[in-house]
């Protein structure tokens, strides 16, 4: 038993690593960081935190992010869940077709859509909102929590729904009193995925951003190209981006291996 | 059994309506683009299937490809098994379960551009551990500014750093969802760790393996934001995967008729395999 539990904390110990170093750095100045080579802050420093929370680029780009995410996570779980249903519940023409080509544009690569993605929702004057960044994310994310409710909603018995048609349950007051309830951990797990994809996605944030709406990651790469060479800075804007997921992954931690795995096991 | 509904379309419309404006406006633009051939002011003249015949024959694009399949064998080489592997040595029950779900999937929750900055900062020569350690403590010589192995290595590790989770999670459900009765009737049976593992803990996996899989591909396939941040494609072209020349092409040099040939047998290409992937894996299944 021992030598086996050796295997994940291998594993453990090589995913701390880089994440280690970098909050490592984040507590480091500068001029410690190009000095030379420290296993640990030798000046402890909150000063790069301190720069980020109070000047407005810095701390607007989180919100900025935050903002959008949440945006989009709301809308994508609140159009996937009837699909979703329609998909568990029911054949009908061309189902099988629909469900495929909506995951075919989870394969669709992110690059592909930057220029074409700018120019629409420019036209649309959308341009430089959280709602285009939000619109763009559910491109991939709708797809994902159709994928993953349908997963759950399929472990339902149909006959909680006939029951309460005999019952005299009308349909809204049915999904929303009691099969919502029910399937409350797919859409905690759907929406912990939304999350997750719409706060790692970067290149399609930055394509339709510039001042308004900028996330955090183009604030980063723009003090990298512009302020020389602040690392410890990066660092710690780099550790902050950490927090929130590992904040939402703590909540669904119970369902994540299931989540995972898209509701089929 | 489902039953027969048309009525069901109207739960589906909302999706339909959102994922279509933000697929086929967007894909009839690029199919638009790489038809035609402009020089500015928005005027446009007809090329044919001119830009597709250019990108398949150029160097540069059969390079990038040959690059771009390389990474992704070496990623489902190394993730697939190391994920297995993970997974079966895991606790099945206890405090410890959940505390290695978080800790594992943390990498996956982090942006990535900052993936691509941590790694940046973790390999540095003489500052970075992993560089320090290498250079300075095993007398390797690492740089991967200026070697395209060490850039290669690099990029690979970080996508195993990364993403290896997202296999040990999906085998992990498919691990736990054993009923013990299964190991008790081996146990009884005498069955070795292999065949346990070749008869129940295998076929078990294998809806969860196949979406695991399937995942691995498409993503790695499409891999953009932590390479392009950790090595931007360099030393030379040595890590210019297909995502990355494309935007050097489409944003970068502007040509978007080029550029949107490219993206068009780039999104097929993912579809293609994808599709044959997906029939492999679920042949037996069918029969």
């Amino acid at each position: 038993m021992k030598k086996r539990s050796l295997i994940p904390i291998l594993y453990i110990a090589f995913l701390m690593l880089p994440i280690y170093w970098l909050v490592a750095m984040s507590f480091k100045t500068t001029n410690e960081i190009l000095s030379g080579f420290s296993l640990f802050p030798q000046t402890f420093t909150l000063d790069n935190y301190i720069t980020i929370f109070t000047d407005p680029t810095w701390y607007w780009g989180y919100i900025n992010s935050i903002t959008y995410v949440t945006l989009n996570t709301v809308l994508s779980v609140c159009v996937a869940l009837p699909a979703a249903y329609a998909f568990s519940r029911y054949r009908f023409l061309g189902d099988k077709q629909l469900f495929f080509w909506l995951l075919t544009n989870r394969m669709a690569p992110a690059a592909v859509f930057a220029l074409p993605f700018f120019q629409l929702y420019s036209s649309i004057h959308l341009f430089d909102t959280y709602l285009a960044v939000a619109l763009a994310h559910t491109l991939f994310n709708v797809p994902l929590a159709v994928w993953i409710l349908e997963g759950f909603m399929r472990g339902i018995p149909k006959e909680l729904d006939e029951t309460a048609y005999v019952d005299g349950y009308s349909f809204p007051r049915f999904f929303v009193t009691i099969f919502l309830p029910n399937i409350k951990a797919g859409v905690g797990v759907a929406a912990f995925f939304c999350f997750m994809f719409s706060w790692v996605e970067m290149l399609l944030a930055k394509t339709l951003t510039a001042v308004e709406a900028k996330p955090i990651a183009a604030v980063m790469t723009r003090t990298a190209s512009s302020a020389g060479y602040e690392l410890g800075l990066l660092a710690a804007a780099g550790t902050l981006t950490i927090i929130p997921g590992a904040i939402v992954i703590w909540f669904v931690r119970n369902y994540i291996a299931r989540g995972f795995a898209m509701g089929r096991v | 059994m489902r039953t027969e509904n048309q009525k069901a379309w109207f739960f589906v419309l909302p999706v339909l309506a959102l994922v279509a404006f933000n697929a086929l406006v967007p894909m009839m633009t690029v199919v638009n683009y790489s038809v035609q051939e402009t020089f500015g002011n928005n005027q446009f003249f007809w090329e044919g299937l001119g830009w597709f015949e250019q990108i398949l024959r150029s160097d540069r694009f059969q390079a990038a490809l040959g690059r771009q399949f390389l990474f992704t064998f070496l990623i489902l080489l190394i993730e697939v098994p190391l994920g297995i592997i993970v997974a079966l040595s895991m606790p099945r029950k206890g405090f410890w379960v959940p505390v290695c779900l978080v800790l594992m999937a943390l990498p996956m929750l982090i942006p990535w551009n900052v993936v691509g900055s941590m790694w940046n900062i973790f390999t540095l020569p003489k500052i970075g551990l992993m560089g320090y350690f290498l250079n300075d403590v095993l007398g390797i010589n690492y740089d991967m500014t200026q070697q395209p192995l060490s850039a290669w290595i690099t990029v690979i590790t970080m996508d195993v750093w990364h993403w290896t989770s997202l296999v040990v999670l999906l085998c992990y459900a498919g691990l736990v969802s054993i009923p013990d009765a299964y190991y008790q009737a081996a146990k009884i049976d005498g069955a070795s760790p292999w065949s346990v593992f070749r008869y129940i803990q295998l076929p078990k996996m294998k809806t969860v393996l196949t979406i695991a899989v399937l995942l691995r591909f498409m993503d790695s396939f499409n891999i953009y934001t932590e390479p392009f941040v950790l090595t931007g494609g360099g030393p030379g072209n040595s890590t210019t995967l297909l995502s990355i020349d494309l935007v050097k092409i489409a944003l970068g040099q502007f040509d978007l008729g080029p550029a949107a040939a490219m993206s068009l047998i780039y999104f097929a290409i993912t579809l293609l395999v994808s599709w044959l992937f997906y029939t492999l894996m679920t042949k037996d299944d069918a029969q």
